[in-house]
């Protein structure tokens, strides 16, 4: 629904669980507004085909679950480095190989470390209500645009299966560079070139300084995240997606008991609101990072925080979902 | 509910092919068209077909954090399975309602939640499509809780029923009705 208001009339994918609500969805919205709905061979073929939409100048995205995503490595490196901007959702299941169909976190690192070779970064949005999926959803395509790079939206079973209250209303579209790269048919003007090989001596080396700064600009420009009742807090949970919902109701709960507790939600997981953690770091000494995996934005909030902060991690591999009261006893656990 | 702040949560379990995501569905729809805050929480692929299926759902007058609930308010178990996983989850003083058409109530093991035995299946039967044993617990259900108006739980039918099925949308109606006309009697 996000993508279609966004103006993406064409979806490439093929089917996997948890995610096939999106391109049953797409199926039967996109012909009838004049789009095109392709499934594919494999995700192999989708993301090609992905590729070459996008370098038309058209919106178009696909979406996948764990093991397709990381089939669709190869072609994501290679539009991160031809800077064409898709949209890719990740309704991520456990792992690793086949795994299961549960909810799962564990595909943090894939998303926000690149996943495929070379030396490059997607933006990473993580919705944790159906509003976001769908708010997210739009800002990823204005974001993928105006950065030309891939943006992918990462969720899980939790947030994919569930359903809740949505109001459809179409967010203001970004002004945007015009798409003058785009192949359109080259008469009247000079060829425009879509590529990833840079033969050239030097060339290769100012084209990864231009991704570069493009990275550094998104870090400056594009960090969202949310915080809930961190003003008075001794304590903070740093949760994203679906965990940050039930991290949410813990502080509640562990409010209700008096502790003063908070909650640091990262929704853009590249780029990865480390200011925004360290400011507070420099109040708050205590914090919970809870992944629904072993162990990996943990990592960034490691690097993010004052030096003299501790950092507590509370994980879980896939199975069964941790209710709020397995938090809440992990907040008084370290509570001081 | 008529008070201004509130909270409520349900586990509906049973067999799959017995609609208990149907009534979770409807009831998760109906609060939502009553402006409530509203989460439903499916189990979905393989537990399909013949294995035990089950949702959670949340109403609440505010944001609702988690759609997860280990303790919930209240559960519908449509098969014994249910009633042995849920049964002890739910909170003191909480409500369990029990399909007795197949669960013998010497398996309900808690005697301080309030517990409502209606034998669903037997009453569907009995009026002419056991296909609607979902329907009459949601009836049920409805009427005991008042977490739901009726009319918004009917209007609920056509937004969640695919429009093919839509013909069969006055049966369903019928049978929520006879739901709720047991639990009035009771």
């Amino acid at each position: 629904m996000g993508a279609i208001d966004a103006g993406c009339l064409l979806f490439f994918g093929y089917p996997i669980t948890p995610q096939n609500e999106i391109p049953e969805y797409l199926s039967k919205h996109l012909p009838p507004l004049g789009g095109t709905f392709i499934q594919a061979e494999s995700e192999i073929a989708s993301i090609n085909l992905l590729l070459g939409a996008s370098a038309t100048g058209a919106r178009a995205m696909s979406s996948s679950s764990s093991p397709g995503i990381s089939l669709m490595q190869e072609g994501i490196s290679y539009m991160a480095g031809s800077e064409l901007p898709v949209v890719i959702v990740n309704i991520s299941r456990s792992g690793p190989g086949l795994g299961g169909i549960s909810a799962s976190q564990g595909d943090y690192f894939q998303a926000t470390r690149g996943g495929g070779h070379g030396d490059y970064r997607m933006i990473v949005l993580a919705p944790s209500t159906i509003q976001e999926m769908y708010d997210l959803t739009c800002l990823a395509f204005d974001l993928s645009d105006k950065y030309r790079n891939p943006a992918m939206i990462l969720g899980d079973a939790l947030i994919g299966q569930m359903k809740e209250p949505l109001i459809r209303q179409k967010p203001e579209k970004m002004d945007l560079p015009p798409k003058d790269w785009a192949l359109t048919g080259a008469r009247g003007r000079k060829p425009n070139r879509i590529k990833s090989l840079y033969l050239q001596e030097g060339e290769l080396t100012e084209h990864n300084w231009k991704l570069y700064q493009k990275y550094e600009r998104m870090k400056k420009e594009e960090v969202r995240f949310e915080t809930v009742n961190v003003e008075d807090a001794r304590f903070i949970i740093v949760a994203f997606g679906s965990m940050a919902r039930v991290s949410k109701s813990a502080m509640e709960l562990a409010r209700e008991e008096g502790m003063k507790v908070g909650l640091f939600r990262p929704i853009t997981l590249f780029p990865y609101p480390e200011k925004g953690l360290y400011d507070i770091s420099k109040q708050v000494k205590q914090f919970l990072t809870v992944e629904l995996n072993t162990g990996q934005m943990v990592e960034d909030v490691k690097l993010s925080v004052d030096r003299d902060a501790q950092v507590y991690f509370y994980g879980k591999p896939p199975g069964a979902l941790p209710p709020p009261e397995e938090i809440l006893e992990e907040i008084r656990k370290y509570y001081k | 509910m008529n008070s201004d702040r509130f909270y409520y949560d349900v586990i509906v379990a049973g067999f799959g092919g017995q609609g208990v995501l149907a009534i979770g569905n409807l009831l998760a729809y109906a609060a939502m068209k009553e402006g409530r805050q509203v989460t439903f929480l499916p189990t979905y692929g393989v537990e399909m077909r013949g294995g035990t299926a089950n949702c959670t759902v949340v109403i609440s007058s505010k944001e609702i954090g988690s759609p997860i609930v280990q303790r919930p308010h209240a559960a519908i178990s449509m098969n014994l399975p249910s009633l042995l996983k849920y049964g002890p989850r739910v909170l003191p003083k909480g409500l369990l309602m029990v399909n007795s058409s197949l669960i013998d109530l010497k398996e309900v093991s808690r005697n301080d939640v309030e517990l409502l035995a209606i034998p669903v299946n037997d009453i569907a039967i009995q009026n002419g499509n056991p296909k609607l044993a979902n329907m009459i617990a949601l009836g049920a259900f409805a009427e005991k809780t008042k977490w739901i108006g009726m009319p918004s739980l009917f209007e609920s039918l056509e937004k969640v029923f695919d429009e093919r099925h839509h013909g069969l949308i006055p049966s369903n109606i019928k049978a929520i009705e006879i739901g709720a006309k047991f639990v009035q009697s009771l």
